[in-house]
């Protein structure tokens, strides 16, 4: 047995015993050091996933393939920016406690274990273990009601949609006899197998999965978690398990489902459209910018989720591109966002930003790019990120969700262009405290990748177009 | 007294479509205690378990049954995080009424 396959994983999670010991014989900077510890450990784990060889472990259930590695490179890399940004913004809050580290490295383990699992067990198993540490995380300031009640609804909504997905499981399982991946997708392949059943089965498959990747009608957690939990919280909602959940959709969508797209390909459009316009839609109203944050999410994991619909190489490679995209444009945003503090309280209203081109013109102008960028207007990385689906969509003729997605992004521009104008046009209010040199660095680096994005693009779409190969295998 | 081996997989996924039904209506239909939310989502859980070990013994394969193990040892993780966050939530809030969880609409 091929045990060393999951060498990164193991790793990661002896480090975090490790790690966990220490903060607990630590008295003074347990944070700090905890802190440090955990982001080596990413890094030695980001040097594990690039020096393994790919192939499969333990019977099939565990595999390593391109996929995979892209995957869990840009899930360490979303985990590895918002922890950086979490230190200060923890201590300022007085929530400054070395566990937070520990359970964001425990989710990165759940994290990759999903995008390397080829079973349904291993896909249950790490789903939960990635599910159990974010319900903690978005409970960590517990002495903050807001964020215990964000805990308590991401919770409650979180545990149904893994009991919907379990009874997925347990029905595809019934109705084909395997939980393997690679059995199931040679079972399918003959008509004669697919009985309703199974068909059901999937159906709630999609349903526990979609919830996760906060894609409508499944988002209705999404505004109050990322409101209520703590901002360094809700930056890793925004980043990590958004990619890790949308990687392992993608694979079993395409993996063991892929024989059956005429049956699924319609209900991925359905759930691609409507969150496309709840997030267009539903974020014009909103004055708390985390909210509206939220609903930005839910409107991008539409338009990530037109390049699954198109069930082609070319679309996974345009949703891959998208997620490489979204997930340091959004992290750098939300930088941002760390940043607005007032006599050392957090601001979150869209109308405390008005005149920051004055009084703080570095961060509008970084503020600015996120916004065109998360708009999707060009040459910034989100106009690339959208093209690429949208041309595979094209391409395989699915013209109506194109034109929606066309659509949708207009009417999405009028409320990232008002943040703009809020904070250009604006009379300016007082001037935010000093941030902390780490966000100055996260929104710089995230900021410079969205700018000149265009200029180097080959790589990292040749990277995302081998990674949708190996899926296609 | 032959009425035992006319139980087959069929009855056990009826059975378990119930429970699922109940558990999910559970959580939407309740205005009262979180803590009746938790046991609906036991609920599900075994609905799913009852269905997994039905799936096995009728396909004559282990996997479902080491599922169901998996799937017990989880919910009782789950059952842990739930209430220890349901003990935080009540000592901020002073309620565990669910029309009382309102403080962001959503």
């Amino acid at each position: 047995m091929n045990w060393a396959i999951a060498l990164p994983e193991i790793v990661l999670a002896a480090c975090g015993l490790l790690i966990l010991v220490i903060g607990v014989l630590r008295r003074q900077d347990a944070t700090q050091i905890c802190t440090m510890l955990t982001l080596g450990a990413f890094l030695v784990a980001g040097g594990l996933v690039l020096t393994r060889s790919a192939g499969v472990g333990y019977f099939g259930q565990f595999t390593v393939d391109r996929f995979a590695v892209l995957a869990k490179l840009l899930i360490l890399a979303g985990a590895a920016l918002s922890l950086m940004l979490s230190l200060d913004y923890n201590r300022r809050q007085g929530i400054g406690r070395f566990e937070y580290p520990v359970l964001m490295l425990y989710a990165v383990v759940g994290m990759m274990g999903m995008v390397s699992a080829t079973s349904l067990m291993t896909l249950y198993v790490a789903l939960e273990l990635h599910s159990l540490a974010l319900y903690v995380m978005a409970a960590f300031a517990r002495d903050d009601l807001r964020s215990s009640e964000a805990g308590l609804k991401y919770f409650v909504l979180g545990a149904l949609a893994s009991g919907l997905l379990l009874y997925g499981i347990s029905l595809v399982y019934g109705f084909s006899g395997t939980m393997d991946f690679a059995a199931l997708a040679h079972a399918l392949a003959s008509p004669a197998q697919v009985s309703p059943g199974l068909i059901v089965g999937v159906v709630f498959v999609i349903a526990g999965l979609a919830f996760k990747i906060s894609a409508a009608p499944f988002h209705m957690w999404t505004p109050d978690v990322y409101e209520g939990s703590p901002t360094a919280v809700t930056v890793f909602f925004a980043t990590a398990p958004k990619v890790a959940a949308m990687a392992l959709f993608m694979r079993v969508m395409v993996g063991p489902f892929g024989h059956l797209l005429a049956s699924w390909q319609l209900v991925i459009e359905i759930v691609s459209v409507a969150s496309m316009v709840l997030g267009a839609l539903a974020a014009i109203g909103q004055t708390n910018i985390k909210r509206l944050m939220a609903y930005s999410s839910i409107g991008h994991m539409g338009y990530a989720l037109i390049g699954l619909a198109t069930g082609t190489e070319l679309g996974l490679r345009g949703v891959l591109v998208y997620l490489i995209v979204y997930l340091f444009m959004s992290a750098g945003t939300w930088a941002c966002i760390m940043a607005m503090r007032r006599k050392g309280l957090a601001v979150e209203e869209i109308a405390d930003l008005s005149g920051l081109a004055r009084t703080d013109p570095a961060l509008a102008l970084a503020f600015g790019i996120f916004m065109f960028s998360l708009a999707g207007i060009p040459p910034l990385a989100g106009f690339f990120g959208k093209l690429y689906v949208f041309l595979a969509a094209v391409q395989s003729g699915l013209w109506a969700l194109a034109i929606i997605g066309v659509l949708t992004s207009v009417v999405g521009s009028y409320y990232y262009l008002r943040i703009v104008k809020v904070m250009y046009f604006d009379a300016p209010g007082e001037a935010f405290d000093r941030r902390p040199s780490m966000i100055g660095f996260v929104a710089a680096a995230t900021g410079l990748f969205t700018l000149f994005f265009f200029l180097f693009p080959g790589p990292l779409v040749a990277a995302a177009g081998s990674a949708a190969a190996a899926l296609f295998g | 007294m032959s009425g035992l081996e006319q139980v087959g997989v069929g009855h056990f996924l009826v059975l378990s479509a119930i429970l699922l039904v109940l558990g999910v209506f559970g959580i939407f239909l309740n205005r009262k205690n979180i803590i009746v939310i938790m046991m609906s989502i036991e609920l599900i859980l075994l609905a799913v378990n009852l269905n997994l070990v039905a799936f096995s013994a009728a396909l004559g394969d282990l996997a479902g049954q080491v599922m169901a193990m998996f799937v017990l040892t989880v919910a009782a993780a789950e059952a842990a995080i739930g209430l220890a966050i349901v003990v935080v939530y009540f000592r901020n809030r002073g309620s565990i009424q669910v029309e009382d969880v309102n403080l962001m609409k959503g």
